[in-house]
């Protein structure tokens, strides 16, 4: 991808920028509408943090090695796992309510990665880091989403249908019988986001990814080629990942014997 | 013949219970409220863990897969819940069932759930469950909230189902009126204890006073 006519911008231009978000704080707190320190804090946060990551990856950009690329693999997937945890309000209790998340995801969005960086890309080594570390943190980000929506969905639907699942196991049903609408409900929810996204792709908004391209001077028809691969790429890895943490979730709602073990949630 | 044993169960500080039901009885069970005569019931029908064991002619829950379990021993809770639309689409794997038997309309099945009143979710419920042909049952007050004659209907459609199957009854009620109708023994759970309230009961009795 050459990079042509790419117009860099000075720390000026960002202040500019930042006024923007200064004089919607202002507004915010003229209207007492209580969100002007949120802005401010967000804001700080999105220039503080990216400003890291920019330093990070150029670290590990420059050392070109697999073992830099896994420790930061890692420690994303770490900080999706407990983001995903922190998203539901009743959490399996103690190390499930991390783990369920982040071995879906692991799964998921880690084999989806490599299997483009693979069998699509074809970069060289596999684990090129400009290529494979933008990629997984665009499946991780989005498979986050949908497996912390659908576990929220599944846990929350068993805490307050309770009677229904346990009537349902009274008359003889498995619990995957007794917890069929709710498991169909939870897929159905995580797997929505990107559902959308693909439909409006291109014609309601121009997806992020495709846009950062084209500004940093990308052909478009590479851009959105790219675009392409990721949106699938995602709605793969989110599906997979959703489908596998419900899975392991109704599991863990059950003991060996097949009772419902709500005991097993926190009270959140 | 089916026999339901229950040795030694125990579920949170209630028992240790030691029960034995015989072909086509009904054991009554009564007790204060928060006794745990629901729990026990629950326990039996392993939807809890507990200690001790629940048999069905000798062959205990633990044998077999929990489902296949629940699914001889069949229990009534106090309050069934539905979850499809309609009343019909809940007796999917019994068609052809007969709801005139308890009074209602033969057409009951296209109701839609959310118009049932409590009685009639609660005989439907009784329906639901026998329709499936439990070789046991655990009925946790059947008739709670239903009326004399509908209350008499439900108790003459159980002892007709338990003489047909020879199924074990264990019967949970606050009313001892009814269990004296309809129970062999009554039994009560009382400081997490269980005994024999009455000697078994005159034969006569089983007969009651309504006719269909």
């Amino acid at each position: 991808m050459a990079a042509v006519n790419i117009i860099d911008l000075t720390p000026l231009d960002l202040a500019l920028a930042a006024v923007l978000v200064l004089a919607l704080a202002a507004t915010s707190t003229w209207l007492r509408l209580g969100l002007g320190r949120q802005l401010i804090v967000s804001g700080i946060r999105t220039a503080v943090q990216l400003l890291l990551v920019g330093l990070l990856l150029k670290v590990v950009f420059d050392a070109d090695r697999l073992l830099w690329v896994a420790l930061m693999a890692g420690v994303m997937l770490a900080v999706a796992g407990r983001e995903v945890m922190r998203r539901q309000r009743r959490r399996f209790a103690g190390p499930w309510g991390y783990a369920l998340g982040t071995v879906s995801m692991f799964i998921s969005a880690f084999s989806v990665t490599v299997l483009a960086l693979v069998a699509v890309v074809g970069t060289h080594p596999w684990w090129e880091p400009q290529y494979a570390i933008p990629l997984l943190g665009m499946m991780l980000g989005n498979t986050m989403n949908g497996v912390a929506l659908a576990l929220d969905r599944l846990t929350a639907a068993a805490w307050d249908r309770r009677d229904v699942i346990e009537a349902r196991l009274a008359l003889g049903e498995t619990p995957v019988q007794a917890t069929a609408g709710m498991r169909r409900e939870a897929v159905r929810v995580g797997l929505t986001p990107i559902i959308n996204a693909m439909a409006a792709a291109g014609i309601v908004s121009l997806p992020g990814m495709m846009t950062g391209q084209i500004l940093a001077g990308a052909p478009p028809w590479t851009a959105v080629k790219y675009q392409v691969l990721i949106m699938f790429m995602i709605a793969g890895g989110t599906g997979f990942a959703t489908l596998a943490a419900v899975a392991l979730g109704t599991r863990r709602l059950f003991d060996a014997r097949e009772r419902l073990r709500l005991e097993r949630l926190s009270h959140g | 013949m089916p026999i339901l044993t229950l040795q030694a169960l125990t579920v949170h500080g209630v028992g240790p219970v030691d029960l034995t039901v015989g072909p086509g009885e009904v054991a009554g069970l009564t007790g204060p409220s928060g006794a745990g005569k629901t729990l026990l019931l629950r326990a039996v029908a392993d939807l809890v863990p507990h200690g001790g064991e629940a048999l069905l002619d000798g062959v205990p829950a633990t044998a077999m897969p929990a489902h296949r379990w629940r699914a001889q021993v069949g229990w009534l809770p106090a309050e069934s819940p539905w979850w499809h639309d309609t009343v019909g689409e809940h007796f999917t794997p019994c068609p052809g069932v007969d709801f005139t038997v308890l009074g209602l309309p033969a057409a009951a099945g296209a109701w839609q759930v959310s118009r049932l009143s409590t009685g009639e979710k609660q005989r439907l419920a009784l329906l639901r469950l026998l329709c499936r042909g439990p070789a046991a049952l655990l009925l946790d007050e059947p008739t709670s909230g239903l009326d004399a004659t509908a209350t008499r209907r439900v108790e003459h459609h159980v002892r007709e189902y338990l003489a047909a199957r020879q199924a074990p009854v264990i019967w949970v009620s606050h009313d001892q009126e009814q269990l004296a109708r309809v129970a062999d023994t009554i039994y009560i759970l009382e400081g997490g204890a269980l005994a024999p309230l009455s000697r078994p009961r005159h034969e006569s009795a089983r007969e009651g006073t309504w006719r269909p």
